[in-house]
Order: structure tokens, then sequence, then C-alpha cells
């Protein structure tokens, strides 16, 4: 187990490092970099390398590489070059919104999606499973920024439900603790502020929880029509157990397996619908950040840590998955 | 009478011992065509693929109107709050330029099918190449390319895909292509090394490597055949999500800059989304032609997928 | 009055746009308590499908059962599902042919075997450790009390198959279903495995239907053979009389297919032609008659119906004769 542990985070440290070095190269080969985008049309060349030299973009590469890693491994992630801001403050504000969505998005789907599937495979062939078949269809095949348009047109337009955009009531005068505004809410006792949070959570998390829930209920579908065509539940039905231990002990606990691999991967989906979902809704997070950091200038030191952040999520996400698949898989366990 | 019988029946059973005889019993492709041709839902998703295919193909013969062309009566009442709607001659109305929309989502098709066929193609051609590397050699060639693919992969695809149209000089449909495909590329060379890796182990290519047949011959003639079935599927399924990655690109101002050329997700992704409160079927059409083109190669590429899984072979 | 009693017992296999298959035609067998019982027949001649239908644990949907299963008189067909699933693994147990496939990989052995005491005696989950630990002991798993918590991938084959026949004797049912129990096992096991049955079946009193298509399993283990052929009985006796003079060509042919220690040296085994699949319906004459040697114009045509015979029943129009000096 702990040999596992080792080797997944060494291969964690490889894989940042091989990132590190693409992003760093792909961002520098940017065109129309960050000076000329501080300056614009002001841009004498003596200005011009100025600002170079104090950047340090006129060094060799390979020494510039050098000097982001070090500023890095201290935490220094350098200065929005839009802004101003410190990078690290960018991050601290933009990644607990981020986050707080994507979680809520993920408890939508799995919440949702594995009682659907299971129900789908329950029914197979019949109404409950057609009707989710061709729900998790179109589920995948629709524009998550498109249904973000719909759903905002329809729930804050026309029937007043929810609030069209943003994480908090204007006005809302709410402490922040850790940047996530629903936990802050609670740790503060500010309930009202917490309900308040959740209320514009909901749509922005059901809208990006569209693809993976519509996967989740795939998966689990597929996954418990395996699992009951299975031996050993045929031998739990041969015992006479009841229809709720052979359905929990026998049935689910074997099909969920594929299930809780599929929630890592999905991570991944949920950071890319993110960038779409949040502005959709304004919401201020890590694909905000990108967003902006791409249209007009280009944002360096923003870009390249959300990147680099959005990885180290997407892949410490899935070795959380990968040991806790060997904490419920038995035979995984020996290996 | 009943030797008469009798004799109908010896001819049947020997005919019935015959086709048990055949080895492997019908080709596997025309035995998947044939579970194919059973499945209700590959026949909605073939059809679907099939009707897209010709309205791009013989989109000038359907449509009205040149989409490029602006017209005065949709330019006359035209403001940033007001674009005229339905009538004689526009069915569907005029687009934020003047033109004819219903055209515009005709002649769509085709550059939908461009963009979506040309980044899975591309995606598929370099994946390919790629996987069969490391699959038929082995080794550090292989370790390499698939920590490669490890790196790629480790960003989520659509992040890839921005970083990567981020990129260009200018964003072109060149770059929104070549991005798209590239989020491609390491998914179809893990499923072309991963099926031949399984192929390596297969009785038939140790039968014909114990015959001696050189390795090359064995990659080429057991192997990647073999493999590319699993490949062509992922195909299938990867044009529905190029073509949504495509829309969600343009979407975030990365998509192709030509306002003259119709394409759905540019379509959805610009227009549509900046009238959406003026006039929400330029986001509609667009939207519903996506889902349901996606919806067509998903369904079609589901159903290739269960007829060609030996599990499913009863 | 027996224990089990079959009459008539069909299943047939419906799925919609396809030819419905026949998998058993009227079948008709007895056990009587105690008594070990054999199916015997090759593969695919409805021998497996007889005891998931005697168990309900055919699928509801594609699948038609027809007959009465008379257990100790009840038709268990008749049943209620909620009833016929406080029986099963209570009155009758059931032990399948794959020990590993027929384990849930991720459950303990222990808790595998306390569930099914858990449920029909009502124990709480210590108590029914305690009991599993018994039990496990009692179908000669070394090492029982670490056994409880250990997974199935981690112990030997021989051990799942002696944790199932626990599993399946858990309850201490009067009938015990035992399908192809050993076909999975190493030979040396499959005669470890065979013994603890005879010797658990002896000793409790249960009565056994063995399945199985190894005639050396039915010669160490049954009192009475029935053998199948297409969904039907086509002859019955006891096991000294059916392995001393086979009347029905088929069951002729199984056993001049099985190699012996004590045929003369040179002799070739003779193999039946062709397989299952080449069969005839058995409204239209004996489905074995395309692979009969003996075969007449009286075989085709009509059912060929199972009569009383000396040593028991019969299907045969042209039985092989007695040997001389039986």
């Amino acid at each position: 187990m702990l040999r596992v542990i080792v080797r997944r985070l060494l291969q964690l440290a490889v894989t940042l490092f091989a990132l590190s070095i693409l992003v760093f190269v792909w961002l520098r080969s940017l065109p129309g970099g960050p000076v000329d985008a501080m300056l614009g049309d002001r841009a004498t060349p003596e200005r011009r390398a100025l600002l170079v030299k104090a950047l340090g973009y006129d060094q060799p590469i390979l020494v510039q590489y050098w000097r982001f890693l070090q500023r890095t491994l201290v935490g220094d992630f350098g200065a929005s070059t839009r802004s101003g801001d410190s990078v690290l403050s960018v991050l601290g504000r933009a990644f607990p919104a981020t986050i707080e969505l994507t979680v809520a998005a993920m408890i939508i789907a799995v919440g949702l999606g594995v009682p659907l599937g299971y129900l789908a495979a329950r029914y197979r062939g019949r109404m409950p499973d057609n009707l989710s078949v061709v729900g998790t269809l179109v589920g995948i095949s629709i524009p998550i920024f498109f249904l973000g348009y719909l759903l905002k047109d329809v729930f804050t337009q026309h029937l007043h439900w929810f609030p069209p955009s943003g994480r908090i009531s204007i006005g809302m005068d709410n402490t922040h603790v850790t940047g996530f505004f629903v936990l802050d809410g609670i740790l503060t006792r500010e309930w009202d502020a917490s309900a308040d949070a959740i209320w514009h959570l909901i749509l922005p998390a059901a809208t990006l929880a569209t693809i993976p829930l519509a996967v989740i209920v795939r998966i689990t579908r597929a996954s418990v029509l395996d699992v009951l065509n299975e031996d050993y539940v045929r031998t739990a039905e041969a015992k006479g157990l009841r229809a709720k231990v052979v359905r929990q002990r026998h049935v689910l606990r074997n099909a969920l397996l594929p299930v809780v691999t599929t929630i890592g991967l999905q991570t991944g989906a949920l950071l890319a619908g993110a960038v779409l979902t949040e502005k959709v809704f304004n919401w201020g997070g890590l694909g905000t950040e990108i967003t902006n950091s791409i249209s007009g200038s280009r944002d360096y030191p923003v870009l390249q840590a959300v990147l680099m952040l959005a990885a180290i999520v997407f892949i410490v996400v899935n070795l959380l998955v990968d040991l806790s698949y060997a904490v419920i898989d038995p035979r995984v366990r020996v290996r | 009478m009943t030797n008469v019988l009798a004799e109908k029946k010896k001819a049947r059973l020997e005919q019935l011992a015959q086709a048990a005889a055949e080895p492997g019993g019908v080709g596997l492709w025309r035995e998947a065509l044939r579970r194919l041709r059973r499945n209700p839902a590959g026949m909605v998703g073939a059809v679907i693929v099939l009707a897209f295919l010709l309205l791009a193909v013989f989109a000038p013969l359907i449509a009205p109107h040149d989409p490029a062309q602006r017209f005065k009566e949709l330019t006359d009442n035209l403001r940033a709050d007001h674009i005229p709607g339905a009538m004689s001659g526009f069915p569907l109305g005029g687009d934020p330029n003047g033109r004819d929309f219903l055209s515009r989502l005709i002649y769509g098709s085709r550059q939908t099918l461009f963009v979506g066929v040309l980044a899975t193609l591309i995606g598929l051609t370099a994946g390919v190449t790629i996987g069969a590397l490391a699959g038929a050699l082995g080794g550090w060639v292989d370790m390499l390319l698939m920590r490669l693919t490890d790196v790629m992969l480790a960003l989520p695809s659509l992040l890839l895909a921005i970083s990567l149209v981020a990129l260009a000089s200018k964003s072109s449909q060149w770059t929104v292509i070549a991005a798209v495909a590239t989020v491609n590329v390491p998914i179809f060379a893990r499923l072309l090394r991963g099926a031949m890796l399984a192929q390596r182990e297969s009785d038939h290519v140790l039968a014909a490597r114990s015959l001696g047949v050189k390795q090359r011959a064995i990659v080429l003639r057991h192997m990647l055949p073999n493999s590319l079935t699993a490949v062509i599927v992922q195909a299938t399924l990867t044009f529905s999500v190029a073509i949504l990655d495509a829309a969600a690109l343009s979407f975030l101002g990365l998509g192709d800059p030509d306002i003259n050329r119709a394409e759905w997700g540019l379509m959805l992704g610009t227009d549509g989304q900046r009238y959406f409160e003026v006039r929400p079927e330029l986001a509609y059409y667009p939207a519903i032609a996506i889902v349901v083109v996606a919806l067509g190669f998903t369904l079609l590429g589901e159903a290739m997928r269960e007829s060609i899984d030996p599990k499913n072979r009863r | 009055m027996p224990l089990l009693d079959v009459q008539d017992l069909s299943v047939v296999f419906a799925r919609r746009g396809e030819k419905p298959f026949t998998a058993v035609d009227n079948l008709s067998f007895t056990v009587e308590p105690g008594q070990t019982v054999g199916l015997v027949g090759e593969s695919g001649c409805g021998k497996s499908v007889t005891s998931l239908a005697i168990m309900g644990l055919l699928p509801r949907r594609g699948v038609r059962v027809s007959g009465r299963v008379l257990f100790e008189g009840a038709d268990l067909l008749a049943l209620r599902p909620e009833d016929m699933r406080d029986r099963r693994g209570r009155d009758i147990g059931m032990i399948f042919q794959d020990p590993l496939s027929s384990l849930n990989p991720v459950v303990p052995i222990g808790l595998q075997v306390a569930e099914v005491v858990e449920r029909h005696f009502g124990r709480t989950r210590k108590a029914a450790m305690v009991e599993a630990r018994d039990l496990l002991d009692a179908v000669g798993i070394p090492d029982p009390q670490r056994r409880l918590k250990e997974y199935p991938h981690q112990i030997s084959g021989g051990m799942r198959q002696r944790a199932l026949i626990a599993i399946a004797l858990a309850c201490k049912p009067r009938l015990l279903i035992a399908d192809e129990p050993t076909t999975a096992l190493d030979v040396t096991i499959q005669a470890q495995i065979l013994t603890l049955l005879r010797q658990l079946v002896v000793d409790s009193d249960t009565a056994l239907v063995l399945i199985t298509h190894d005639l050396g399993v039915v010669a160490g283990l049954c009192d009475v053979v029935n053998v199948l052929y297409a969904g039907k009985v086509v002859e019955t006796g006891t096991r000294h009389d059916l392995f001393a003079n086979p009347r029905h060509p088929y069951t002729h042919g199984l056993l001049g297919s099985v190699p012996r220690l004590d045929s003369p040296r040179g002799e070739r085994l003779t193999p039946i032609r062709g397989s299952v699949a080449d069969n005839i319906p058995w409204a239209e004459g004996c489905a074995f008659a395309p692979r009969c040697d003996r075969v007449n114009d009286a075989c085709i045509g009509d059912t060929v119906p199972l009569e009383a015979a000396p040593h028991g029943r019969l299907r045969c129009t042209n039985p092989v004769p007695q040997e001389v000096g039986v």
C-alpha cells in the first residue's frame, strides 16, 4: 500500500515537472506577449526594452525557466501582468470559487447518477431505462454553455427562482474565512450568507453537473447489468437473502467499483466545463481567470499558474481515487 | 411416408452439421453489420448521420439563398435590439448581419462536417501512429510516448485545447481544428496501444510468431488490423466531441473569426450567445442541430461498439 | 411421499423476435429423502436449467416455466417470490460450478457464510460468525478463524468450493442441488470434494441432486441416475443397473466414450457422433436419432414415450440388447 502511494507520488512529480516545461514553453511562444499588451500603443523601443529587462524576458529561455521554477517552489508565482495583483492572491480568490462549484456539481452528479443508473439497469428495456438512455445521450450531446443560457433564461428571466449570476447577493456582507462561501457561512454562523451562497450555487452546479451526471448514469447502468449476470449474485439469490441485502451487499458494492474510477476521470470534465459555466454565470473562479488571461492581452503568470493548478487538482483527485479504490476492492490491496 | 420424412430430416441434419463445421461461421464484420441492423438505436444514429451527410453535400441545392449575402429586407429593420424574424422568402428570418438564417443553418452542416471530420481524422492519424509505434516497439519508445500522453492527459481536454489555440498568433479555423485534433491524440494513442498489447498476447499472434513470421509482418498483418476496430468506433464517438469542443472554443472567443463562415458551433458560440435575449432562435437552432448530429454519431458509435464487442455476441 | 417430485417440467426461452427454444421438455423425476440422484448429460441437455427452475432462479422475463415442482408436497412454482426466497438456502441449498466466480470477490468469506444463518435462523452477526467458523471447520477448511476475514481470491480453488458447500449446507437443508460441483477443479481436488460431499450428505441424511456430465462422479455418488438428452429423460435406473447394462444407445455411447482402467489393451474409445445441436424436436421423433447407430423408421414420426423397463424407465424403440449373464 505504502509502496503504491510512493510510486504514484513520484509519478505525479515527474508529470508535473514535464507539464511545467510544456506550459512554460507553450506560453513563452505565444505571440503578442505581455510586454506589448501592457504598453499598448505607447510602446517605444526604449520603454519596451526596459520592461522586457524588468520582467526578465531578455534572458535565455532556460534561465527564465529556472527562475520560474525557483520562484514557483517557494510559492511566488509573480504578478498578473493585467491587474498587477500577485498571482497567489488571484488564485486565492478564484480557487475556492471553482472548487465550491465543482464539488457541488459532483455531489449532484453522483447523488442523482448512481440511483438513476441502478434504476435503469433494474428496469432494463422498460420505460425508466429507455428514458435514462435517451436522457444521458442528450446530456452528453448538448453544449453545456448553451444549456447554461437555457437554464438561466427559464429559471431567472421567467420564473425568477434563482439569481442570474455571481456567487453571493450584492449587499450580503459575509465574512471571508476560507473563500468557500457556503463553508464560511457555516463557520461564522452567518446562516443567511450560507443559504444565499447555496441559492447562487444551484443553477451553475446543475449546468456543470450535466455531463458527469450522464456519464455516471451510463457507467452505473452498464456496471450493474454486468454484475447482475455474475455468478455470485446467483449464489446470493440461492441463499434466499433478502432483496435489499442482495442489492446492497452483492450488486451495488461490486457495481460501484468502475463508478469510482469514473468520478476521478470526470473531474477533468468538470474543470473544463467550469471554464464555460463560469463565463455563463459570471462566477469569478479559475475558469473566468483563464478566459480573461487569454482574451486580448495574454496574462502569462496567471495562465501558467491556473493551468498548473488545474492539472495538479486533476492528478491529485485521480491519485486519491486510485488509493480509495485499493481500499474498496480487496483484490487490488494485495497487489 | 415415415421414410420420406426421415430422408428429409437427415438432409436437414446434414445441412446443420455443415453450417456448424464452417470455421468461425460468418465473417466478423458481416456478423457485426447484421447485429447493427437489428439495433434500433444504432439505426436511428445511422439515419441521422446519413441525413446530415446528404444535407452537407446538397446544401447549395437545398438552401434558398447564398449564406454570405446580405438582404435589404433583413437589414432594413436591423438594430442591436431587434433582428427581423420570419418573413416571406426568409422562413427563419435573418441573422445579426442581415443574412438568411435558414440558408446559413443549411450551409452550416458543411462547415461543421468539415471541422468535425478533419479534427477527428488528424487526431486519429497522429494518435494511431504514436500508439502503433509504442505498441509495436515497446521498451523505451513505448515508455517515452506513454509519458508524453500522460502529460497531455494531465490537463483536462478543453483546457489543453484552450492553451493550444492561445498559441497561434490569430485564431482561425485551422487553429481550432488543430487544437481539437491534438486533444484527441493521446486518447487514440492509448486505445490503439492497449489493443495492440492485448493482440500481442493473443493466440493467433503467438501462433504466427512460433511459425517464424517476421515481426514487421506480424505487426502489419495481424496486430494492427485487429486493433483498428476499436479505433474506428472511437472515431465515430470523437466526431461528436470535436464539434462540441469547437463550439466551446467559439463561445470563449477563441474560435474562427471569419464572420462569413457558417458553422453551427460558431453560430451558437458567437451570435447565438450575444443576441440570446434579443432573438433566442439564433442559439436554439444551431444548438438543436449540434445536439441532433452529436447524438446521431454517438448512437452510431455506441451501436458499432456493441456489435463488435464479443461479449454481446449471442 | 418423495421429497422432490418434478412433474412435466418445461422451460422455454422465448425472446422477442427470436424462435422459442425449449431447454427442458416435460421432464419428470423424483428424489426420495436422503437419496442421491444424478442428472447426467452433455452440456446443453437442460440439466442446469432444470436446477435453476427448481430453485426459482430463472429470470422472469423471456422464460416460460410450466409443470410442477413438488417439494414435500408443495408446488414451488406456485409460490409467491417472497415465500420462495424464504425457502431458498433454508430448505434447498445449491452449489455451483465455478467456485471463484460464485463467491463475491469483495465480501469476506466469513460474512458470505454467516449471512445465510443470519437470514434464515435470525442469528445476530456475532453468533452467525461463530457458526460460520464451525461450518468452515466442518467442511475441512484449516484455520477457519483466520479464513473468516479473508477474501475469495486469497484462498485456493478447493477451499473456495468447500466454502460454497459450507454456505449451501449452513441451514441444514433437506435437499442439496450440486451443479457440476467438481468440473472447475483439479483432478486431485475433485476426489476430495466428492468424498466430502458424500460424507456430509450421508451424515446429515440430506437428499442430493447431482448434476454432471462426468460419469465418474455419478459412479462414485449416486443411488439413482437420470440420463437427460435434449431436455428429456431418456433412461433412468439405479447406478448399478445403468452402468452394468445401459439400454439406451445414448447411455451406452456415454459409457463407451469414457476411458476405463479395466478395458482391454488397444481397445479404442468410441465417441458419439455429432453434437447436441444436431437434434430433431421430440415432437417429431427421437431427438437422439440423427446421432444414433441403432436408428430405424420407428424413431422418426412421433414422440418416443418413456416406458417402464425392467431396471427403471427407458425411452427407446430399439434399445441395446441386454448383455448375457446380467
